[in-house]
């Protein structure tokens, strides 16, 4: 292979070019990214960037040092518009192409929008610039702000915006939020959270528009409030849309690649073409899409080792592992959890219906096997049992999957 | 130099985090003692709280590994290292002596 292209620039990316390096590639390694900054990491941009605790110098993954080993062509700012069907051909923005060898789907997800959102002071939370026009908006003083949707980005937001001073409702379609993550009980547990943080939480309802004033020639008309299915209104200065993301596939629309939600892959992050692998958000790596910081920064391996041995010679799936920090609390959940597992609170506890000071450790479990963790504050006993579940996980013929 | 706690309070494998600015994080490893700059440089996690395998610390959030002889990173995310710092133990308790500001690893 002469010429590997990896497409997209962010955390998935810059581990597949790493990874291209690392097992001996040193051919021309072409890196595009459709934003313009090199590559920084996502998961402060809600949390300690938010909450000005952090600067942009501290999100970046990389440096000069390594951009110079990594000796990669980069294509910044420049969005990729197609791939031809046999995989040999990326077009760019601007009708330019790049011949290749081999090619790397790293293009991620993109923030869902709601249907009529086109307002100021609209909001989503997925790159760095919508966080930099968010951060600038929130010190404009104390703000009412209404975050649709109780997922982790929704209730990190909400947690930061609180922190600063603003006045916060949240709005989950669910009876609750995260009971697909954690299970209806934890669920329950971490939900206490907003309101302890001082947050109202407004549940069981979805949002049926939104409502907005003035604007005229050039300018928006400004967000005013939310409205909810139930017919309720929520005054808001601040809209913070957070449901979801959707995977980056629409420029592979012209490729032989099947895609459904996401670039459809074997165990080993291949494609059906076999000089093209996928990683990251928009890889649906046998049969799953896990948007997890950890799986990004893990596929780049077994998907280089097949990319350049041209077939699959080597699969990996890794243990689901995800955190998240609100409200002071930093929760760490990790394994598969399934509906019918029974939870086990094995150290520490629950007060009012929220954790208890110190946090707890909780087991999910099914014929008396721990299937998943879940932890507030509680770090070294998690990482104990992420091992142990990792391990055990390692002893499953990849055949004996559930 | 800046007490820690009693050498029978900190037995092998434990670590202990000491609040001062930054905070330091002391490690009973391979029969050893060891301080290091607690907050992981990759991003906002306690090193204390971290997966100690022989003289390794696992950050407990990201899996970054840092060397508690050296303070460098043996593995990504981390890419910078943390300071050191001497420890020492007199009549039984122990003690952390700073870096200065801007010393590298002591």
């Amino acid at each position: 292979m002469r010429t590997v292209t990896v497409v997209g620039a962010s955390l998935a990316g810059l581990y597949a070019a790493r990874e291209l390096r690392a097992q001996g590639f040193d051919g021309r390694l072409v890196i595009i990214g459709d934003e313009r900054h090199r590559p920084y990491d996502r998961p402060p941009l809600s949390k300690d960037f938010l909450a000005g605790r952090a600067d942009e110098a501290q999100l970046a993954l990389s440096d000069a040092e390594e951009s110079t080993e990594l000796d990669a062509e980069w294509h910044l700012g420049v969005r990729a518009r197609g791939l031809d069907a046999r995989g040999r051909t990326v077009l760019l923005d601007g009708g330019r192409t790049i011949s290749t060898d081999g090619v790397v789907i790293a293009t991620g997800a993109c923030a869902r929008r709601l249907a009529g959102d086109d307002l100021a002071g609209v909001h989503t939370l997925r790159t760095l610039d919508d966080a930099r026009a968010l951060r600038a908006e929130l010190t404009r003083g104390p703000r009412r702000i209404v975050v649709i949707g109780g997922g982790f980005i929704g209730a990190e937001t909400a947690s930061s915006c609180a922190a600063l001073g603003h006045d916060v409702t949240v709005v989950e379609a669910a009876a609750l939020p995260l009971v697909p993550q954690l299970g209806p009980r934890m669920a329950a547990v971490c939900a206490a959270l907003h309101l302890r943080g001082g947050v109202a939480l407004v549940t069981g309802t979805g949002v049926a528009g939104l409502r907005g004033s003035g604007g005229g020639g050039t300018s928006l008309p400004a967000v005013t409030g939310v409205r909810l299915s139930d017919g309720r209104v929520l005054d808001a200065d601040v809209v913070i849309v957070g449901i979801g993301a959707t995977p980056n596939t629409g420029w592979l629309a012209g490729s032989t690649l099947a895609l459904h939600d996401g670039v459809l892959c074997d165990d080993g992050c291949a494609t059906a073409l076999p000089q093209v692998v996928a990683v990251g958000d928009v890889a649906r790596v046998g049969g799953t899409r896990a948007e997890h910081w950890t799986s990004a920064t893990e596929q780049p391996r077994v998907a280089v080792r097949n990319l350049l041995a041209g077939r699959t010679v080597a699969t990996g799936r890794s243990l689901p592992y995800f955190w998240s920090d609100q409200y002071g609390a930093r929760i760490q959940f990790a394994g598969r959890r399934h509906d019918s597992d029974t939870v086990r609170i094995v150290e520490g506890g629950i007060e009012e219906d929220g954790p208890a000071e110190g946090g707890f450790l909780a087991l999910y479990e099914r014929d008396g096997r721990t299937t998943a963790v879940l932890s507030v504050d509680r770090p070294r006993p998690f990482t104990r049992v992420r091992r142990e579940l990792a391990r055990s996980e390692l002893l499953v013929a990849p055949t004996a999957r559930l | 130099m800046i007490p820690v706690c009693r050498l029978e309070d900190l037995p092998e494998g434990e670590s202990v985090r000491v609040d001062t600015t930054p905070p330091v994080a002391v490690f009973h490893a391979e029969g050893e003692l060891y301080a290091i700059d607690d907050t992981c440089t990759h991003q906002d996690a306690s090193l204390s709280e971290g997966w100690l395998e022989g003289c390794l610390v696992e950050c407990p959030l990201h899996a970054a590994s840092f060397d508690l002889r050296t303070g460098l990173p043996t593995c990504l995310p981390a890419r910078r290292p943390v300071r050191t710092h001497r420890v020492t133990v007199d009549d039984g308790m122990i003690h952390v002596h700073l870096a200065a500001e801007e010393g590298t690893a002591a």
